[in-house]
């Protein structure tokens, strides 16, 4: 099985805390996969240490076929690479159309003049409604995002993500405050993603993960815990201690 | 193309045509057509308010729509009239100066003429020397230049070093103002090359055009301004559409969030920092001609404040609100502080609008913040209702 994206020996430190330590993870190019684990297990900060937000101070973490590091690229050179992400609270531009939200999010030239230059495609609408169309949004394209409902704005986000044509899905809870259809819609979208690329879920719901029916890996302290099937993870002895006893006490 | 961006931005046509309408109503009533209705140093304060409306719509763009509050856009306006002034003061000053000396018995030589233009010139900085800054004075083309290098060049290296350090929000304020202070600051010195508090004056003779009368030479300056003011109008209203709209509001909205699009978030605020501050200096360099004089005095950080004020009083993020803003507040200031506006008599105090004016502005300003944030350009929401 060939690697898009391999973290190898990842430690970060804010003030002495050690919020990744030596962690190690792969993804595969067609993979969906959750991540879980308690609060302060490092979720988030993997999440900013593969988009660049955060800068680790030990290891690697290597992109692709042509195994480029991406430590040391910008936010917006790791995103045109091919790396999407979502973020836990729903941020799409509320004072912008669905349309333009999507638009934005296309992949196109990202350069200041070939923006600025930009027409509107034939090609670029269809892709736009296509995409649309996927995340069941095709009749609210005029409406102005900050009019959606939480659960619309969840699934326009993940638009703009899938807009963006990624290798690469990294996803912060997606399911936080979804209804039960809503949640189900949300994992088809993300299940139909997958199918053609790499889709990384963070997320507390167990419920949602089970759903989700994918290889799972378990974060504690900064570090791999557990990974393999739900079930698989959910009777490991240690991961019940930390987590899911934990959670249910 | 063309069609689309006007069917899509309706205001444009309606701003231009009162633009238009604006100009020529003015014209047919100054002194320059003989009705005379309107005085010719009205004219020039309606010349300048357009200049005004000018740099107001590009501190919009710069902070109503890319979310960057700016304290310095005055600093390039004031670059842009200091860049024409030179030549303005220069070629006048030659004019009176060359025949003169060409009335003596022996010929001058091009190092007296340099003398006696610079003795005039920086006589009261108790200097004749050219400085550097003022080699290219002689050459209108190569100061129009400057009117638009100058200013661009100042905004690039500027923003370039501040952007790219992610400085945002108000610290981003604070060093444009920092900028502002000290360009304002260097320029008072006598030893600045620029006349320090004195600053350039004498602006309104336009060299070459002696003859023609003060009369005529507000109205070219008034059209200028006008077209200058269409122009741009046009210009930022294409650049905030679109695409490049959606980015730029997107910047304003979640910087973040742009940047993990895959766009580089510091480019477009480079970009729409510069070309703010170019048409910043071009309506620096349609005003102070018709001001006259320049010092430094007019690059205060309090003249950027004023103009985020104006700003905000007609309504960010909309073109039209900011050239009304900028009209509106900058003629109600000068008709409070020039004695227009009756004082008035308490009894036990009298309110004079020189002093309280500032004042009523400040009130106005915290007021429209609070209570109507779309600003006087927000009525037009009421009468215009958008098909939602």
């Amino acid at each position: 099985m060939s690697t898009l994206l391999e973290v190898d020996g990842v430690t970060v430190t804010f003030d002495g805390f050690r919020a990744i330590n030596s962690l190690s993870i792969q993804f595969a190019p067609a993979e969906l996969r959750a991540i879980i684990g308690p609060n302060g297990a490092g979720k988030t900060t993997f999440m900013d240490i593969v988009t660049g937000k955060t800068k680790p101070d030990e290891g690697h973490v290597i992109w692709g076929d042509r195994n480029i590091s991406l430590l040391g690229m910008s936010e917006s050179q790791i995103a045109r690479e091919g790396i999407g992400r979502k973020f836990q609270k729903p941020t799409v531009f509320e004072a912008q159309t669905v349309r333009q939200n999507l638009a934005m999010a296309l992949k196109n030239p990202r350069g200041p003049f070939a923006v600025l230059m930009h027409k509107k495609t034939p090609k670029n609408a269809e892709r736009i409604e296509a995409i649309a169309t996927e995340i069941g949004l095709i009749d609210q394209l005029a409406r102005v995002a900050g009019e959606l409902s939480h659960g619309q704005k969840q699934w326009l986000e993940i638009g703009m993500l899938l807009a963006q044509d990624p290798k690469l899905l990294l996803v912060d809870e997606p399911a936080a405050g979804m209804t039960v259809e809503e949640r189900e819609k949300t994992t088809d979208i993300l299940r139909r993603a997958a199918e053609t690329r790499a889709v990384v879920v963070v997320e507390h719901d167990m419920e949602f993960v089970r759903r989700l029916g994918c290889k799972v890996t378990v974060l504690h302290e900064g570090s791999v815990l557990a990974e393999g099937s739900l079930d698989h993870v959910t009777s490991n002895q240690t991961v019940i201690d930390v987590y899911l006893g934990r959670s249910h006490a | 193309m063309r069609q689309s961006f006007i069917s899509q931005n309706p205001s444009v046509l309606w701003f231009l045509a009162a633009l238009g309408l604006f100009t020529v109503v003015v014209t047919l009533m100054s002194e320059a057509t003989g009705v005379g209705l309107i005085s010719t140093s009205f004219v020039k304060t309606l010349g300048k308010t357009l200049c005004l409306c000018l740099i107001a719509i590009a501190m919009d763009v710069v902070w109503g729509y890319c979310g960057i509050l700016s304290l310095g856009h005055f600093a390039f306006f004031g670059i842009g009239g200091y860049a024409i002034g030179m030549w303005l003061m220069y070629a006048r000053t030659e004019a009176i100066v060359v025949p003169n000396l060409m009335a003596q018995t022996i010929p001058p030589t091009p190092q007296e003429i340099s003398d006696a233009i610079g003795n005039q010139i920086f006589g009261v900085v108790g200097s004749a020397e050219f400085p550097m800054i003022w080699a290219f004075a002689d050459s209108l083309f190569l100061q129009l230049l400057m009117v638009v290098l100058v200013p661009g060049l100042l905004a690039l290296v500027f923003g370039w070093l501040a952007f790219r350090s992610r400085v945002t929000g108000v610290y981003l304020s604070i060093l444009t103002q920092a900028m502002t202070l000290a360009l304002s600051l260097y320029l008072f010195q006598n030893d600045s090359g620029l006349r320090g508090n004195n600053g350039l004056s004498g602006l309104q003779n336009i060299p070459g055009y002696e003859e023609t009368s003060q009369a005529m030479i507000s109205i070219v300056f008034l059209w200028g301004s006008a077209l200058a003011l269409a122009l741009a109008y046009v210009f930022f209203a294409w650049v905030v559409s679109g695409k490049m709209g959606s980015v730029v509001k997107g910047i304003r909205d979640n910087e973040a969030r742009v940047r993990f699009l895959g766009y580089h978030v510091e480019s477009y605020k480079l970009f729409i920092f510069t070309i703010t501050a170019i048409v910043s200096g071009i309506a620096g360099a349609l005003y102070y001609p018709q001001a006259g004089i320049i010092n430094p005095g007019e690059l205060t950080p309090i003249a950027s404040i004023y103009l985020a004020v104006w700003v905000a009083i007609g309504g960010r993020g909309r073109l039209y609100g900011a050239a009304i803003g900028a009209a509106f507040v900058s003629l109600l200031s000068s008709w409070f502080t020039g004695g227009g506006a009756p004082n008035i008599n308490l009894g036990f105090y009298t309110i004079q609008w020189t002093d309280w004016w500032l004042v009523l502005l400040g009130v106005s300003f915290v007021a429209v913040t609070l209570f109507f944030p779309k600003g006087i350009g927000g009525l037009f929401d009421y009468l215009v209702r958008k098909p939602s």
